[in-house]
């Protein structure tokens, strides 16, 4: 019986003539939803990041020690081992336990940067857009004055001048990292800025305001979303750089860049002070890569695999 | 078709010098306005975000006729604009100030510093470009394949990792094990006395002076932080190399090329490759100018006395002299680079029409 009623459901998703806006949108997202789970890479990426998500809501479950009070007296810099899986730092604190905290801190600092820079350029990119004229000329300029910096420096310099800590560091990576995504809901714009639905509800009276936030921002979304992802695995990589140099989070917060900055200290005896934060910056960013390299391949079949 | 390009195209000579004329002033704007774009940028974090530069400099225990001659030596009593045209200006003559931490003017000191991070910004280009283009050939020809598959995965890995971390474990594995490599820094302290550097590239030096041993020491110096750059810069072209030559591959005139019986190896390198090397030249060019600013971690990591150490030596001193001058060498590299690269494209390509 389950195989006919899935057929069944299977031709109701897929139905050209759906009956209802739900069916449609079910329709289509089941589409997206099979090529990108065809795609192993972007499962795994996928998968890597529900981890971070899981790891960073049940820290205090998964971690056995505290990230922060270490045991001075007998766990000084101890290997890998049972008791401690990823051994322990100068302080005596246990590592893995750090890095099951730090995972907080990192969704900390990439949504917050998404959540400051993503809106900025939305904002920029669809009022140039549909605007046109002299506010579109003039705000692409500064668009690509700011794409054009060098981001890792600038950000740097912005941390020196604000002081440093991981408030901070985001506000300097969000000023950074805008610039694309008005290029992008910007191109969106201009391509339904003169579409007949837009007249229509030009012609109903609507003001440019709402028409932008009602109706030209909603379409902006999902090519901003997927630039997101992509570009998420470069914010993360800017914080630890940030918090490699003491610029980022401060001690005793289990930041992973920090992490390997205290470590570099040791590294030549006690490598894997060091070793295991990098391990998971890595993944963290190669799961966002892969994530977003699969719901772009998934969400715009025209770009292929080039 | 355009009108202009109508025009270029039956009015021949004058049309066409009108083009590239007009071209190359909106080159010279972007140019102009991107630059004062940095400029304002380093002026607003030196003068604006601090809320008492004076402050800054001077500590808080300075006295007040002291605040009050340095206030009215830096111009903060003048309005803001006035102070950015002044800011401008000096920054144009090359003058950034004092650095606190050297006591030199901050011009000297990157002067200084900067050929190091040339150098070894440039090997990281070549390693990167030299393994990186084949690699990226071949995954396109060999499209699917398990080596296009083992080229993707080095490339996402390279965009993943944290150079800095991959330095750490690599000082691990190759000076303190393997001993292949020598411990971070120019040259080993033998030869810091003996030497003396002409051009600032060390390489170039020794073998310019016969020197093989003190060239052999600085291959052995500088070859852990290049490869690490080279990896990284690997990443990116290898990927675009990829794409642009399965643009390439998919053209008519590969078929034409097949049809003649041309062999593949002459398709691939002498005429798809030749097609892509346009947008290469850009693609490298960009590595290069991020690999400049990638060196500021790098040199970190491995005690190069380049500019991106400068810079970080500076931050942990609170030097905002030299950090806002080397922020601001650093971007007009960086800028330069990304104009010229383009404008290379709009030269270079004969697609590409003016205007």
């Amino acid at each position: 019986m389950s195989a006919e009623i899935i057929q069944s459901r299977r031709e109701w998703l897929l139905s050209d003539r759906p009956a209802s806006r739900l069916q449609a949108r079910l329709g289509r997202a089941y589409v997206t939803w099979r090529r990108f789970s065809a795609n192993r890479l972007a499962l795994i990426g996928l998968l890597i990041i529900i981890a971070l998500l899981v790891v960073a809501a049940l820290a205090d479950v998964l971690a056995p020690y505290s990230p922060t009070i270490g045991d001075l007296k007998n766990a000084r810099l101890l290997p890998p081992g049972a008791a401690h899986w990823f051994g322990t730092d100068d302080l005596g604190r246990d590592i893995y336990s750090r890095i099951v905290y730090g995972s907080r801190w990192t969704l900390y600092v990439v949504i917050l940067v998404a959540v400051i820079a993503a809106p900025i350029g939305l904002l920029v990119g669809t009022v140039a857009g549909y605007a046109g004229g002299w506010t579109d000329a003039i705000l692409m300029r500064i668009t690509d004055i700011f794409l054009a910096f060098p981001k890792l420096v600038l950000a740097l310099a912005f941390v020196a001048a604000l002081g440093p800590g991981i408030e901070n560091a985001v506000l300097a990576i969000a000023i950074t990292s805008w610039p694309p995504y008005a290029r992008i809901a910007r191109a969106e714009t201009l391509t339904v800025r003169n579409s007949d639905y837009i007249k229509a509800v030009q012609l109903m009276g609507a003001s440019p305001f709402r028409i932008v936030l009602r109706h030209i921002m909603p379409l902006c979304v999902s090519s901003l979303i997927v630039r997101v992802t992509l570009d998420m695995a470069g914010i993360i990589l800017t914080a630890a750089g940030l918090g490699f140099l003491g610029l980022g989070a401060q001690p005793p917060l289990p930041e992973w860049g920090a992490m390997i900055a205290s470590g570099r200290r040791f590294i030549l005896d006690q490598w894997w002070v060091a070793a295991a934060p990098g391990a998971a910056i890595l993944i963290v960013s190669l799961g966002f890569n892969l994530l977003g390299d699969g719901l772009r391949d998934a969400l715009d079949p025209r770009s292929g695999d080039q | 078709m355009s009108v202009a390009e109508n025009q270029a195209a039956a009015g021949g000579g004058s049309a066409r010098a009108v083009a590239i004329l007009s071209a190359l002033g909106r080159f010279l704007v972007i140019a102009v306005t991107t630059y004062l774009g940095l400029l304002a940028v380093t002026f607003f974090i030196g003068r604006v975000i601090p809320i008492d530069p004076v402050l800054a400099v001077l500590g808080d225990r300075a006295p007040v006729a002291v605040v009050e001659r340095t206030r009215r030596e830096m111009g903060l009593d003048l309005p803001l604009i006035e102070q950015f045209y002044i800011y401008v200006k000096s920054a144009l003559n090359g003058d950034f100030g004092t650095s606190v931490l050297t006591t030199n003017p901050v011009m000297s000191d990157i002067r200084r510093v900067f050929p190091a991070t040339i150098e070894l910004a440039t090997l990281g280009t070549i390693i990167g470009a030299v393994i990186g283009v084949p690699l990226g050939v071949l995954a396109a020809v060999k499209r699917g394949s398990l080596i296009d598959q083992i080229v993707r995965i080095i490339g996402l890995i390279g965009y993943s990792v944290p150079i800095f971390w991959l330095g750490l474990l690599g000082l691990v594995l190759f000076y303190a094990k393997l001993q292949w490599v020598a411990f971070p820094a120019r040259l080993d302290v033998v030869y810091e006395y003996t030497f003396t550097p002409i051009t600032g590239f060390y390489l170039l030096d020794a073998a310019m002076q016969g020197q093989w041993d003190v060239f052999y020491d600085a291959f052995r110096h500088i070859i852990l932080p290049a490869a690490l750059l080279g990896y990284f810069a690997l990443a990116y072209i290898s990927r675009m190399t990829r794409s642009f030559m399965l643009n390439e591959l998919a053209q008519e005139y590969i078929v034409a090329a097949r049809a003649k019986g041309l062999s593949e190896t002459r398709i691939i390198w002498g005429h798809a490759l030749r097609n892509a090397a346009v947008p290469m030249v850009t693609v490298i060019a960009l590595s290069y100018a991020s690999l400049l600013e990638g060196s500021v971690l790098t040199e970190t990591v491995f005690s190069w006395p380049g500019i991106g150490l400068y810079i970080t030596n500076s931050l942990q001193n609170a030097d905002m002299n030299a950090v806002l001058g080397g922020t601001i060498i650093i971007g007009s590299v960086f800028i330069g680079i990304n104009l010229l690269s383009d404008l290379l494209y709009r030269v270079l390509d004969p697609r590409t029409k003016a205007g």
